[in-house]
């Protein structure tokens, strides 16, 4: 597959995505380590593998802008054009990327889940932090899956943004922001925001999680946890097709 | 082998290319040529697959751009040498695009050897000047050894020995037989590289022809007269029918100047058959930016050309030393 080697050598010859990946790793183990090192002997005892995971959804966000400006640093500085003249088979061409930069995605989201959980283990040593349930391996295994549908819901929305700035904050914004705003809205709130793509994700890693010191896990979930993430993988999937439809009628 | 059929590109109200029809000839040296903004960019996105067109088509060989597999071994393009990400180094730009086409990893080496950019291929393309920017889309373009080529405005904004080496390269890679489409608004650079011209204006094809033959047929040959009776000998063309204007030179003093497929050898023998003095018969060939304004101006002003044409040059300020006025303005 001539796209993917293409898409590897793009990726990995400028700095930013090695940037992102770093601080991707970084801050979940960082902020792992800055929730168990304090902890005292009780607050041990109640600690969870859960409470190793704070800063999960930062490190999603990073790989979603690296994702994201994996396409529109192309149109920014024009080589999509370069690209579209070297295969002009569009939709190939982007599938590539997509797989590229959602395989790494995953990856990262591996690196942060389980560096974040051997973090914690090595600060909260008393703590039962063992995975041995099939929902703690979901929440940390999970968040594979979870960066890699999210960078493709990334690159779906730079392809049909084209441009960094707007890209990076519907990004930003959906997730963080929208999402929990519309609870707000009367009536229809709640369903909204259980219909979310992003809170099906969060869903699809928190259902059935034993917060323990971290509180509360939320219950309002519209979908079982493997459910929900397909229907995460659906609004990946739409996007991806709409964006890709854009792309091959579009002039480049 | 580039064909282009009733080509037409629309961007809602403005029409950038109007029905355009031309073919570039297999292994020469074709200039694409027009005014900035007359469509040649747009034209040339169009036959690279980049931009769709609203009507009409153009094919590589039979193929349409979009149905061609490894693109780059037929036919190698630069259209935007600043269409490179600046934080990648050169040879890192061209391996992608390498890999894109299955072409093995000596291609790059070649290619960078080929526009002299081996020592510095490690640095980011950002870092380069626009000379080195434009000898990376060069290598770009060679990457896959395509025998069909592709330049738009090459030597825009490069200083004179980068002109030199565009120029000599063009034709090295003319003489290698490839078939060559460059496109400019420069006609003194056009005349000096091309062999075959298509001449667009305002998104329409003006002509399609030899470079030779275009100037020929645009702006015929004009005789240049010297007389001190000017008025007299002028009297006489003009019931020959033969179209004059006069000019007035500043160290030449007034100039008579006969249009239209005429020789010296004619206008020689009317002088002495009235007994008229000449100082100075000389034939003079019309250059390539003459004939351009002529055939660019609006298709009102070509048409009626003899009259106007007469009419504007006695009101138009000839610059001192300019042997040849201009034929008439473009009026936009």
């Amino acid at each position: 597959m001539s796209v993917i080697q293409v898409e590897r050598i793009k990726l990995f010859s400028t700095r930013s995505p090695w940037w992102c990946m770093v601080v991707a790793a970084v801050l979940t183990i960082g902020f792992a380590a800055l929730t168990t090192a304090f902890l005292n002997s009780t607050e041990e005892q109640q600690a969870t593998i859960f409470i190793t995971q704070p800063g999960v959804q930062i490190s999603q966000m990073v790989m979603m802008v690296m994702a994201a400006l994996a396409v529109t640093t192309e149109y920014r500085f024009g080589t999509i054009r370069t690209s579209f003249q070297a295969v002009p088979q569009r939709t190939a061409l982007l599938l590539g990327k997509t797989a590229v930069v959602s395989f790494l995605a995953g990856v990262i989201g591996l690196i942060a889940a389980f560096g974040g959980w051997l973090v914690g283990s090595l600060f909260a040593g008393s703590a039962d932090l063992a995975i041995d349930t099939a929902a703690e391996w979901r929440l940390l295994a999970g968040e594979g899956l979870v960066f890699a549908l999210s960078a493709v819901i990334a690159v779906a929305v730079g392809i049909l943004i084209r441009q960094s700035a707007g890209a990076i904050a519907i990004l930003i914004l959906w997730p963080l922001l929208l999402e929990n705003l519309v609870q707000l809205i009367p009536k229809v709130g709640d369903d909204l925001n259980k219909w979310a793509p992003f809170s099906n994700a969060s869903s699809f890693i928190n259902q059935g999680q034993d917060a323990g010191l971290a509180g509360d896990v939320g219950s309002n979930y519209a979908l079982g946890p493997w459910w929900a993430l397909l229907y995460f993988a659906g609004w990946a999937a739409v996007l991806l097709t709409i964006a890709l439809f854009s792309a091959s009628k579009r002039d480049a | 082998m580039i064909e282009a059929q009733g080509l037409t590109k629309r961007y809602g109200q403005t029409v950038a290319v109007d029905n355009l029809s031309f073919t570039v000839k297999p292994g020469k040296v074709t200039g694409f040529l027009g005014p900035n903004g007359a469509g040649k960019s747009t034209t040339m996105r169009m036959i690279l697959g980049l931009d769709t067109p609203t009507a009409g088509d153009v094919r590589i060989d039979g193929q349409h751009y979009r149905d061609l597999h490894q693109p780059l071994t037929k036919i190698g393009a630069l259209l935007d040498a600043k269409w490179v990400h600046p934080n990648r180094s050169a040879r890192s730009h061209l391996a992608w695009m390498a890999a894109s086409n299955k072409l093995p990893k000596s291609s790059v080496d070649k290619a960078l050897e080929m526009v002299g950019l081996t020592s510095v291929a490690g640095k980011r393309a950002g870092a380069y000047s626009l000379g080195m920017s434009q000898r990376l889309g060069i290598a770009g373009a060679l990457l896959g050894d395509p025998e069909i080529l592709l330049f738009d405005e090459p030597v825009n904004g490069l200083d004179p020995e980068g002109i030199v080496w565009i120029r000599t390269f063009m034709q090295k890679l003319a003489s290698e037989g490839r078939t060559v489409l460059v496109s400019s608004h420069l006609l003194s650079e056009m005349s000096l590289t091309a062999e075959e011209l298509i001449v667009i204006g305002r998104g329409r094809l003006i002509a399609q022809s030899s470079t030779r033959e275009f100037v020929d047929r645009a702006s015929g040959t004009t005789v240049k007269v010297r007389t001190p009776q000017l008025d007299q000998l002028q009297g006489i063309l003009q019931q020959q029918q033969v179209v004059t204007r006069i000019e007035d030179f500043e160290d030449q003093g007034k100039v008579l100047f006969a249009e239209g497929e005429l020789t010296t050898d004619q206008i020689g023998e009317t002088a002495a058959a009235h007994g008229i003095v000449l100082h100075e018969l000389t034939l003079q060939r019309g250059s390539l930016e003459q004939a351009f304004m002529q055939m660019t101006g609006d298709s009102v002003q070509y048409h009626a050309h003899d009259e106007l044409a007469h009419v504007a040059d006695v009101n138009l300020p000839a610059p001192s030393g300019t042997e040849v006025a201009a034929g008439p303005k473009e009026d936009n």
